[in-house]
């Protein structure tokens, strides 16, 4: 059996014939594995979904309690038969809830790892290596030039920039699921105790992770309806980070435009982008941690999707593994 | 080494002036001699480290990459200097058990030969973390393009310390890196060091524009009139031996005026206007003088070319004895009798405009003699040579602006207060035949608008985008939609660079025409008619 009569891509996503389920489709299919709850891995519409019991909570969050006909709760490293094929979840270090998943048959294991980081995170179920033959890897940062920093640095440099300019609003973009979460508890950590106020498209995912037990402190909404403006100074809020255009971003005392993001390792990107602070926090892999991954999990053949295959591509030729590109469509290359 | 770097990073993308004042004096604050002042010679450009060329750094990480990796990472980033400070393999084990110091770079880049430079800076780059990596290659490849001149970075040390930047200025050329005399002195814990040097430049005097109603309290008999020329403000002073000419803020140019610079044989300190051209036969246009700015040096075509001369309103100076306590009247005699002596081809006097009443000389500044006058000036006969832009003695009188129609063509989002606001527009006029006129981009200007125009153009961008580029829309503007922008501007040069053959100067949004149609702005032609 070659790895690709186990698992291929077809236009709805990557496909097993034998088990007749797709992993991460991003077109309504009969019976749908999902890694993670954003919203390029997590659609709705699917006969059956299988997946942890945090990202469905997420999936029902984000697209309504019916966004499946039905689903089953994945725990963490349980077996499952899926017609001939035996089928695992493994914690991927992504977001609250994300998972590997390893496709097993006669032997052969694929790992499909989703989108996932090594770095500590304070969030989420650390990486857990899972030894496969082929391995499936993201490369959103696939490129030697992305370095994710410490993240306690990065957000160290928020709470410098908050000392320096207290009379400005310190708006922090963050992708509404992980992102926001992370930094508000990276900023708890570093024993920030006021109030953080949030972006409504935030409320009820932060509200989910306070209720899995990780503790974000007190969060209020960034109205204004009670108070005025100056209240706002000194303050961070934490929004997506397009929010930043709207009219919506006018209600903040000059506001100080921080983004975290693994893309403002690149000075042009946070330039473009009107950062004024860039954050270097990303819930994806730099290129150390990919490559240290990939070694790590034994496979002697590697599939590279989302984002810059060519690159890790190369370096997989570079050190003896096999690798080509796995071509789904659909996938946001610009996640984090 | 490391804070050296974050302040780069910072200053980069803090578009304010308040900002960056702030980021500056807070590292001086915060970072001990001498590395405070080595970051002040970065900043203003008095760093002197022999430059690597970007071939050396290429070749210093081939040797380290893959070459294929490396291509992809720099077509990736886009930027030489970025790429290779990204990619540098770490190397933990060189790392110091401390930040290597902004002071440590620096002595050993410059005392690295020309022969080991490529091995000294490959092993500082070893030795430091990612974003000092990116500040090393800035400091050796020359340039560190972070939006803060020197003037600024004088502010702040004004600030630091609470005194005139005027100050700052008058000591400036005689102070050396590391600076830790001027330091100790901001910091209250040593007295202002001595003016040591020789031909330092001097704060200069400026003017306060002519506000309504101001004329009719003054009497035209208190006041002399001269030409406004358009040049640049210069201080050319000579003593000792030593030769320097300044601009306006204490930057010392005498290297890309060596022609002006040679002409200098007296032991003075002038004040006058830099232009280019004949001062006998024919004064050059802004446009010419052009050539000459911005050079550090400059090669002896141009100066053929262009000859720069300056034409000269007052003496600060004259062997020892220093002048800037008498009165205007007095000074200008002695001038007059100075530049008598000197290179007719290098330096000439600005004359005095003769006037009785402000009506006769408003009739002169509306029709002045030559393209190149842009006013008058009117200086207080009493007055002494004050530093700074004291209220009274000195007023500009500027012609007034050019005003033309135009449709705004792309809104561009703005910084800091204004980032949720499309605060900068470029704007065309009509071009082509008849029947098929097309706009074509004349400039693009960002202020002259009131808070409340703000919300309105903003909110007409919004309701008219055609096109998204990144933070860029352009919006609807054709014969009958658009939105028609009066723009004042002070003068309108050739350009190279402008589809549109012209670049204006000064451009700024003089008001609204919403009641306009678009088809009735005006015509690229209306704006050629300028230039000649």
């Amino acid at each position: 059996m070659r790895p690709s009569d186990l698992l291929h891509s077809r236009p709805e996503g990557l496909y097993c014939p034998t088990g007749d389920f797709y992993i991460d489709p991003v077109r309504p299919v009969d019976r749908a594995l999902i890694t993670h709850g954003h919203s390029d891995h997590a659609r709705p519409g699917h006969a059956k979904v299988l997946a942890t019991r945090q990202t469905l909570d997420i999936m029902a969050i984000r697209c309504g309690p019916d966004f499946a006909g039905t689903t089953q709760a994945m725990p963490l490293g349980e077996k499952i038969r899926l017609g001939d094929v035996t089928v695992s979840f493994h914690p991927a270090g992504h977001v609250l809830g994300s998972a590997q998943i390893s496709v097993e048959r006669n032997g052969m294991r694929i790992v499909a790892s989703g989108d996932y980081k090594r770095a500590r995170d304070p969030t989420c179920t650390a990486f857990e290596v899972v030894p496969c033959d082929v391995f499936i890897s993201e490369a959103t940062f696939a490129l030697p030039v992305f370095h994710h920093p410490d993240a306690s640095q990065e957000i160290g440099k928020l709470l410098k920039s908050t000392r320096q300019f207290p009379e400005r609003a310190h708006l922090v973009g963050a992708y509404a699921l992980g992102k926001a979460q992370r930094v508000m508890r990276l900023l708890r950590d570093q024993g920030y105790d006021k109030p953080i106020y949030i972006h409504g498209a935030l409320t009820r995912l932060s509200e989910y992770y306070q209720s899995q037990g990780v503790d974000l402190g007190d969060l209020r909404p960034a109205t204004v309806e009670d108070g005025d403006k100056a209240d706002f100074a000194d303050a961070i809020i934490v929004a997506p980070s397009a929010t930043f255009a709207d009219r919506w971003a006018r209600r903040f005392p000059d506001p100080l435009a921080a983004f975290a993001s693994g893309w403002m390792r690149i000075r042009q990107r946070a330039k473009q982008g009107g950062v004024e602070l860039p954050l270097v926090v990303s819930d994806h892999s730099d290129w150390d941690e990919l490559t240290a991954t990939i070694t790590e999990t034994g496979a002697g053949e590697v599939w590279v999707t989302h984002g810059r295959e060519e690159a890790l591509v190369r370096w997989c030729e570079l050190n003896g593994i096999a690798a080509r590109p796995l071509h789904l469509v659909g996938y946001e290359d610009e996640g984090d | 080494m490391n804070r050296f770097a974050e302040l780069l990073d910072r200053l980069v993308l803090t578009p304010s002036r308040n900002g960056k004042l702030k980021l500056i004096t807070d590292h001086f604050r915060a970072v001990e001699d001498p590395d405070r002042g080595l970051a002040l010679a970065a900043i203003t450009g008095e760093l002197d480290i022999a430059s690597v060329k970007p071939a050396m750094l290429r070749q210093l990480v081939s040797e380290r990459m893959d070459p294929i990796l490396f291509g992809y990472s720099y077509d990736y980033v886009g930027d030489l200097a970025e790429t290779v400070s990204l990619v540098w393999p770490e190397a933990p084990e060189s790392r110091p058990n401390h930040d290597i110091t902004l002071a440590e770079v620096v002595q050993k880049l410059q005392s690295a030969s020309r022969s080991d430079g490529p091995a000294v800076l490959a092993r500082l780059l070893d030795q430091a973390e990612t974003s000092a990596r990116f500040a090393i290659i800035k400091l050796v490849t020359g340039g560190l393009r972070i939006g803060v001149s020197a003037r600024l970075a004088k502010q702040a040390l004004a600030d630091l310390g609470s005194v005139d930047v005027a100050e700052i200025e008058e000591l400036w050329h005689g102070l050396t890196p590391p600076y830790t005399s001027l330091f100790a002195w901001l910091e209250g814990k040593a007295t202002k060091p001595e003016k040591a040097a020789r031909a330092l430049f001097r704060p200069v005097m400026l003017s306060n524009p002519v506000g309504d109603g101001d004329l009719e309290k003054l009497a035209p008999t208190d006041y002399a009139a001269e030409w406004k020329w358009d040049g640049i403000r210069v201080q050319a002073v000579s003593e000792g031996g030593i030769r320097r000419l300044y601009s306006r803020t204490g930057d010392d140019v005498s290297g890309a005026f060596p022609d002006v610079v040679a002409a200098m044989e007296f032991d003075a300190a002038l004040d006058g206007e830099l232009l280019v051209g004949s001062p006998r036969e024919a004064t050059g246009t802004f446009s010419d003088l052009q050539q000459r700015l911005n050079r550090k040096t400059v090669s002896a075509k141009m100066q053929d070319r262009y000859p720069a001369f300056v034409r000269c309103y007052d003496l600060l100076q004259l062997d020892g004895e220093d002048l800037r306590e008498l009165p205007f009247t007095t000074r200008r005699a002695r001038v007059e009798a100075f530049i008598a002596t000197l290179d007719p081809d290098r330096f000439d006097l600005s004359p005095l405009v003769a006037f009785d009443s402000w009506d006769q000389l408003e009739a002169m500044r509306r029709e002045p003699p030559h393209p190149i006058i842009e006013g008058v000036m009117l200086k207080r006969l009493d007055s002494p040579y004050l530093a700074g832009r004291p209220k009274g003695p000195w007023f500009k009188w500027k012609r007034d602006p050019h005003i033309v129609d135009t449709v705004l063509m792309y809104a561009q989002r703005g910084h800091g207060k204004r980032s949720s606001f499309y605060s900068d527009y470029t704007f065309g006029v009509w071009s082509g035949a008849e029947g098929a006129e097309e706009l074509v981009p004349v400039g693009k200007a960002y202020f002259g608008f009131t808070d409340e125009e703000l919300k309105q153009i903003d909110k007409f961008v919004r309701d008219n985008t055609v096109e998204r580029f990144g933070p860029v829309r352009s919006v609807r503007a054709d014969r009958a939609n658009g939105l028609v922008l009066e723009v004042a501007f002070e003068g309108l040069n050739r350009s190279t660079r402008h589809k549109s053959g012209v670049a204006m100067r000064f451009p700024r949004i003089s008001r609204l025409r919403w009641d306009k149609p678009p088809a009735e702005a005006d015509r690229i032609e209306t704006l050629q008619a300028l230039l000649d």
